[in-house]
């Protein structure tokens, strides 16, 4: 009888399901690029699409490292802070001295090593206070989130560093096949991160210890080690997103990253990652983003003075959330 | 000489169901003012539905419930209700972070236009606690009192409301020999100043040394009340298992192998072989738990612990998967399964690296493998990739039972395995689990259930962390019981 249940049905529907939970916000993606289209006729052209890609790439790959922090429900708020530190503190050893502000210790080739580093460092301590001491995340990411903002203000003096070497300049500047090689980037880090949580046992066991970390224990999992590894790619992730962000701007000014963090939050909010751990695809939190950097687009191509952006994007925050809610018919949590 | 004057509470006809399961079946109680009135039963006998209906935290869904001879207060009158009776809980009611004083007196602070005087308080909690004679500074906060001064206070805070009866929950399940004496003389005391108990413990021979009367509840029916001098201990075993399951052990034909999977030594030292089930019984706080836990590598071991010849590495569980363990935990809600994940990614989490090369995972194996356990285990699901969360508690346990059971394990722990399942999950269960041992596999049954020990060919009895008794083939449910409620039958 159960044989008969099982027969061929329930796979179809398995992978319906699936895909329906991930494609949550593709009706409102395709609303807004219609909206958009009729707003301007600029909206649905390559090269603003393109645009819109390339401006959220930074920001995405923030968004790809806090999902992958919320789905083992922890939380990492100093990401937005390790966006400028770790290419400030390369930039502050690789730049000569003089108009630069650098210090002109190390040969330029140092500059993408030195800011993975950084990455690496900061997720090792970030995990040390969260995993090893057992402390609140949200706090301990806080306070270090003030850190290391004050120690980027400290090396740069509060101004910005420029004429940084040409390997902090290329992800930022240059193309491949047309499209800037930052897109690229962000687009393959996606790729891996819905293979890797989607299709592999260690993605699995993040999605356990999110939902369930003494279950997850008590199958076998090696959850400290998991959840150090976890925090510690966040980390790197934002150092390269700092990276890429640094290259396109050709600097990094002592502010660089502030602020963002709250519209990774809601983007991977909005993209179906729950803040409670154990939910959401990085698919999902692709298109948080996406939906978002397309609003701001289309309102820009409207014309829509520049002082009332801020306000407008809390406001499109809180109304994709509800749609999200609306769409997704659950409650969010 | 009490019984001129009406109970102190006369509990009549009570019955309360929840859902389907019925909690309490006509169930009475009389307790006389002055004496100490036990009250004992096997888990699910109803006592703990009893206690909440006569301190009004459920109302009854038939039967009366009389303090004094006089109708029990409404259900919302809580202050009603807290003169009348007080239950001292065995998980604590007093809040660490606050004062003695504070935790006597709380919500009932007095003072002027609205603040508190805490002079006033301080003065009001050192006379209540003299008055009880327990020595206990006011101003020391909750957290550094002992287990048994806890308890004082409790009960000194219970009396202050004007409560004269007070329901003892286990009392002395946490504590040491000396303090369990000072409770006793503590309670004889307060008994002497017209203060009447109603007691509940697992320990039957504390209810010889402190009982006057003894209630037995069994399956949410009353079976007798008598003063305890007139019960011997067998008989109140008896009352308290029944008379449909004294009839001797049930037929166990296993043959185990001379081979041992498992071998426990230390202070608990004991063995299972392939192809035996033994069952590790005990009460909550018998250490039997903690023992089962640390073989399935939660936990670190005060035992050696080898399994399979090898000695895993203590308080791994990789390292006790790897050396063939499957586990049940004890609460399958709090690490047995993780919600919202499927029926096939729950049953198959702890065999990830077979289900695909180089870390992944491929869905089709996983699938045929979660069918696999889903036939093998009649899990009731439309398919593999239902979440957890939307199975009943029965089929959610047997999800668990499957993940233990994917990995082919060469010795399978359980601990309650049929705890909150309905009975035809449980049979179904039990009959697996024989199943599995014919098969060759040992199996250890960590629980206190008889139905779950019963289909065990040795069981080995713990009591505070050791080992009281080990029952050979053949044991019956009398001496079982007689073991883990730690009474001797034979003095």
């Amino acid at each position: 009888m159960s044989e008969l249940a099982v027969r061929v049905p329930p796979h179809i529907r398995r992978i319906a399901l699936a895909h329906v939970r991930d494609l949550t916000l593709i009706p409102a993606i395709i609303a807004v690029a219609v909206v958009g289209q009729i707003v301007s006729p600029v909206f649905l052209r390559t090269d603003n699409l393109i645009n819109v890609l390339q401006n959220m790439s930074e920001i995405a790959v923030l968004v790809l490292a806090e999902s992958l922090v919320l789905v083992v429900k922890r939380m990492d708020l100093s990401l937005e802070s390790t966006v400028g530190l770790a290419p400030g503190i390369a930039a502050w050893l690789t730049v000569p001295t003089g108009a630069g502000h650098g210090l002109g210790l190390l040969p330029g080739g140092f500059a993408i090593p030195l800011t993975l580093g950084v990455g690496i460092v900061i997720g090792l301590v970030n995990s040390l206070f969260i995993i090893k001491f057992g402390l609140n995340g949200f706090i301990v990411t806080l306070g270090m989130l003030i850190v290391l903002r004050g120690i980027l203000t400290g090396i740069s003096g509060g101004q910005t560093f420029f004429q940084l070497p040409d390997s902090m300049l290329y992800l930022g500047t240059n193309q491949w096949l047309g499209v800037p090689v930052s897109v690229w980037i962000c687009l393959i880090l996606f790729a891996i991160g819905i293979v890797v949580l989607g299709f592999t046992g260690f993605g699995r066991s993040l999605y356990a210890i999110g939902g369930n970390l003494d279950a997850a224990r008590a199958a076998g999992i090696r959850t400290e080690r998991v959840l150090w590894i976890v925090i510690t790619t966040a980390s790197v992730l934002a150092a390269l997103g700092g990276l890429m962000l640094s290259g396109r701007l050709a600097s990094v000014a002592s502010a660089q990253g502030n602020g963002y963090i709250f519209t990774v939050f809601a983007a991977a909010v909005i993209g179906g990652i729950s803040l409670n751990g154990g939910k959401g695809t990085m698919f999902g939190a692709f298109t948080g983003i996406l939906l978002l950097y397309m609003i701001q687009n289309v309102l820009t191509l409207a014309g829509i003075p520049a002082q009332w952006i801020g306000a407008l994007n809390g406001g499109i925050i809180l109304i994709a959330l509800a749609l999200s809610r609306i769409t997704g018919g659950k409650a969010q949590d | 000489m009490a019984s001129m004057t009406a109970p102190v509470v006369e509990a009549a006809g009570i019955t309360k169901r929840f859902g389907s399961t019925v909690a309490l079946d006509d169930a009475r109680i009389t307790v006389r003012a002055g004496e100490t009135h036990a009250l004992v039963g096997r888990n699910g006998a109803g006592k703990s539905t009893l206690v909440s209906i006569l301190t009004g935290l459920q109302a009854p869904d038939a039967g009366t419930v009389d303090f004094g001879g006089r109708p029990a207060p409404r259900p919302a009158d809580r202050d009603g209700w807290r003169r009348q009776v007080a239950c001292v809980y065995q998980k604590s009611t007093i809040i660490p972070d606050l004062t003695v004083a504070e935790n006597l007196f709380l919500n009932r602070y007095e003072g002027r236009r609205g603040l508190i005087r805490w002079g006033g308080v301080r003065e009001r909690a050192r006379e209540l606690l003299a008055t009880w004679s327990v020595d206990v500074d006011v101003r020391s906060p909750a957290r550094e009192l002992t287990v048994e001064q806890r308890q004082f206070v409790e009960i000194a805070r219970a009396l202050s409301f004007g409560a004269r009866f007070i329901i003892l929950d286990e009392p002395t399940a946490q504590l040491d020999a000396a303090a369990i004496g000072r409770l006793f003389s503590r309670i004889r005391d307060l008994q002497r100043q017209g203060v009447t108990f109603l007691y509940i413990s697992h320990h039957l021979q504390e209810i010889y040394d402190i009982c006057d009367v003894v209630t037995v509840f069994r399956d949410a029916r009353h079976i007798l009340t008598a003063p305890v001098g007139e019960v011997p201990k067998g008989d109140l075993v008896a009352a308290m298992t029944g008379d449909a399951y004294a009839a001797g052990p049930a037929a166990r034909r296993r043959t185990p192998s001379a081979s041992p999977v498992l071998k426990v030594s230390g202070d608990v030292t004991f063995e299972v072989k392939a192809g035996e089930i033994v069952g590790l019984a005990g009460a909550a706080s018998s250490g039997r738990i903690e023992l089962a836990e640390a073989i399935a590598g939660l936990r670190a071991p005060a035992e050696t612990i080898e399994i399979n010849g090898l000695r895993p590495r203590p308080g791994s569980v990789p390292a006790a998967l790897a050396a063939g363990v499957g586990f049940v935990p004890q609460d399958r809600h709090r690490e047995g399964f993780v919600p919202d994940m499927s029926i096939a990614d729950n049953a198959t989490l702890t065999i990830s690296g077979r289900l695909g090369a180089f870390g992944f995972i491929d869905g089709r194996r996983r699938d045929a493998m979660a069918r696999t356990l889903i036939d093998n285990l009649a899990i009731k699901t439309p398919g593999p990739d239902l979440p957890v969360s939307a199975l009943s508690g029965g089929n959610q346990q047997k999800v668990v039972m499957a993940r233990a059971l994917a990995a082919d394990p060469r010795l399978l722990v359980l601990i309650n395995p049929t705890a909150g399942v309905d009975v035809r999950s449980k049979e179904f269960l039990l009959a697996k689990t024989e199943e599995i041992a014919e098969s060759g596999t040992g199996v250890l049954i960590a629980s206190d259930e008889l139905d779950d020990l019963r289909i065990c060919d040795r069981v080995v009895v713990m009591f505070q962390g050791q080992v009281v008794a080990e029952t050979s083939a053949g044991w019956s449910d009398h001496d079982l019981v007689a073991a883990m409620e730690g009474v001797d039958l034979d003095v």
